[in-house]
């Protein structure tokens, strides 16, 4: 009984590695494949990019993890002396910070206010509001143009900047967080003679500490690699995050695409190793959609 | 009965009325601003859907033109297939992996992380490397004639939806995981000790009570999954362009060549059909969790 339990085990153990060996294989290979000079670059990976450089070409792909020689080719050439991915960059940056800060902060407000009252106008209005967060994007993402145009914010950062700040996915998340929060707490508070906002910001907002972390790690990593909203409501190349440009580099830069990737990873990668816990935590607190 | 009847006449003291007020401070930021971004977009939709070029009220024409239009019917079904098939895979491979990781193998929290790492990968670099995986000379096609076997244009053939359901699962996967297994730990423990000292076997254990207890997690996965399978649009774009091999041309790419000739109208119209579409859905996994759960409470 007991070997067969131990034979079980290591085909689990072995599955899941197998399966983890394919999922970290392009996250690796974006991250190695950044160190190879664009030579070497051009010689494994020519034949699937027609049109890279000169130099040997070879007829297949060669995949390959480890750079022959390491390289910083990439990565000079890309942040020196083109400083336009750095342009792009900080373009991104310009645009998450707000959302991320601005949607948790109109989604702790609102959650407060769907978490404190109930009633049938406010269940009402919560349950449009996941019906409005499991939309797909195409639905209203060309009308979101339009409006933009009508409140003439269309082409500016802030035809982004606003609708992420109002996305309700956080409200819908931090609500049920919230909800958690042992009642008495903010019975104790209110005979105490509270205010409600002193409720919220000394009571609520401790509380959920961990929770406004969490999503504003899930948020983050959502805007961070958006492609089509900048596209079509941020037109304008000079005013696009990265995440949008980096789609653009030509087939005859693969390396260079392999760096700035690595480099736009960055901050995802080590929110990811610092917060994983949180954002574990974030995902798993979603649950059932009725909770 | 009593109690219920009391807390419906409280409701109308001023009270009440003046908690009413304050949550409407507290809620009225968020509610201007889905009203603007979200559900404004939407009436206009529903506004173009409904009228011609000249504004003109034609009632359900839009919808008749759209239906009749083949490049639609195309596009609604190949989105429909992608989604029926990709969907339940995510579902049931998310399950798989969660029971995995659940029982105790080393290093378990590592595998954790390795599957949520997709999330964090450009989208620019993911299709950088399933062009290098599946292209005609990349290097599955490699292996392929290594063994002997004739190459095969992944990307240019019938065969090109399996690659973009490839692309969907590992990039989603890791996350459904993570809600099973959240949904595995709210699974009481004493119900499976009375099943083992029952004497019941690891399938009835599971079809009898885990996927009972997991009825919610499934309904939520269901319909992150499906929202996601419309987001893979993105890759499918940056990988083969505005017009693909034809098994892959799905809705989105439909309504992106819409909005580039401007036809605001066939536009619209779809987006409303994928609006009710999806409202229907969910619906139905509502009614089908709701009987799947019946007797479990939460």
């Amino acid at each position: 009984m007991r070997k067969k339990r131990y034979f079980g085990r290591t085909l689990d153990f072995l599955l899941c590695a197998v399966f983890a060996l394919a999922f970290l294989m392009p996250t690796v290979l974006t991250i190695t494949n950044s160190f190879m000079s664009e030579a070497e670059i051009n010689a494994n990976y020519g034949a699937v990019f027609a049109g890279g450089g000169g130099g040997y070409v070879s007829k297949n792909v060669n995949l390959k993890f480890i750079p022959d020689k390491v390289s910083f080719s990439q990565y000079i050439g890309g942040l020196i002396k083109s400083p336009e991915y750095l342009v792009k960059f900080w373009n991104s940056v310009l645009l998450v910070v707000p959302i991320v800060a601005a949607q948790v902060c109109v989604a702790a407000v609102a959650a407060y206010g769907f978490t404190r009252w109930r009633g049938r106008v406010r269940s009402f209005i919560f349950f449009f509001y996941v019906i409005l967060m499991l939309m797909p994007y195409q639905v209203t993402l060309v009308p979101n143009y339009l409006v933009s145009e009508w409140l003439h914010i269309l082409n500016t950062s802030w035809a982004i900047i606003l609708p992420g700040a109002f996305a309700p996915f956080s409200v819908f998340l931090l609500t049920k967080f919230m909800r958690r929060i042992p009642y008495a707490l903010i019975e104790a508070a209110k005979v105490d003679g509270a205010t409600e906002w002193q409720i919220f910001t000394r009571i609520c907002l401790p509380q959920c500490r961990s929770a406004l972390y969490s999503i504003a790690i899930l948020v983050f990593i959502d805007y961070w690699n958006m492609v089509e909203q900048p596209l079509i409501l941020l037109p304008s190349a000079d005013k696009q995050p990265l995440s949008v440009f980096l789609s653009n580099i030509n087939a005859g830069e693969i390396g260079l695409a392999f760096a700035m990737a690595t480099v736009y990873m960055l901050p995802s990668l080590l929110i990811f190793l610092h917060g994983e816990e949180y954002l574990v935590e974030g995902i798993a607190h979603q649950g059932s959609v009725k909770g | 009965m009593k109690e219920n009847t009391e807390k419906r006449r409280r409701h109308r003291s001023p009270e009440q009325r003046r908690d009413f007020l304050r949550s409407l401070c507290f809620l009225s930021p968020s509610v201007l601003g889905v009203s603007v971004f979200f559900v404004l977009p939407f009436a206009v939709v529903v506004y173009y859907s409904l009228t011609d070029l000249g504004g003109q009220f034609v009632f359900l024409d839009n919808f008749k033109n759209l239906f009749r239009n083949q490049v639609f019917r195309l596009a609604a079904m190949n989105t429909l297939r992608f989604s029926a098939a990709a969907v339940p895979l995510a579902v049931i491979l998310a399950i798989v992996l969660a029971l995995l990781l659940e029982a105790r193998i080393p290093m378990k929290s590592y595998f954790r992380t390795f599957f949520l790492s997709p999330m964090m990968v450009p989208v620019a670099s993911v299709v950088l490397i399933w062009q290098v995986l599946f292209s005609y000379n990349g290097t599955l096609n490699v292996l392929l004639t290594h063994y002997g076997a004739d190459k095969i244009d992944w990307l240019q053939s019938e065969y090109a939806p399996i690659v973009v359901v490839l692309l969907f699962l590992w990039k989603n996967l890791g996350y459904n995981m993570i809600l099973f297994m959240a949904g595995i730990a709210n699974i009481p423990k004493e119900l499976l000790e009375v099943a083992d000292v029952a004497g019941a076997g690891e399938l009835y254990k599971f079809f009898h009570i885990k996927l009972r207890y997991l009825s919610p997690t499934v309904l939520f996965v269901t319909i992150l999954s499906l929202i996601n399978s419309f987001k893979v649009f993105r890759e499918v774009y940056l990988l083969t362009g505005n017009y693909p091999y034809t098994s892959l041309y799905t809705l989105q790419h439909f309504m992106n060549n819409m909005f580039g000739s401007m036809d605001y109208q066939k536009l619209s119209a779809a987006a409303v059909i994928m609006a009710i579409a999806m409202v229907i859905l969910i619906a139905a996994l509502f009614a089908a969790e709701d009987w799947f759960g019946r007797d479990v409470e939460g």
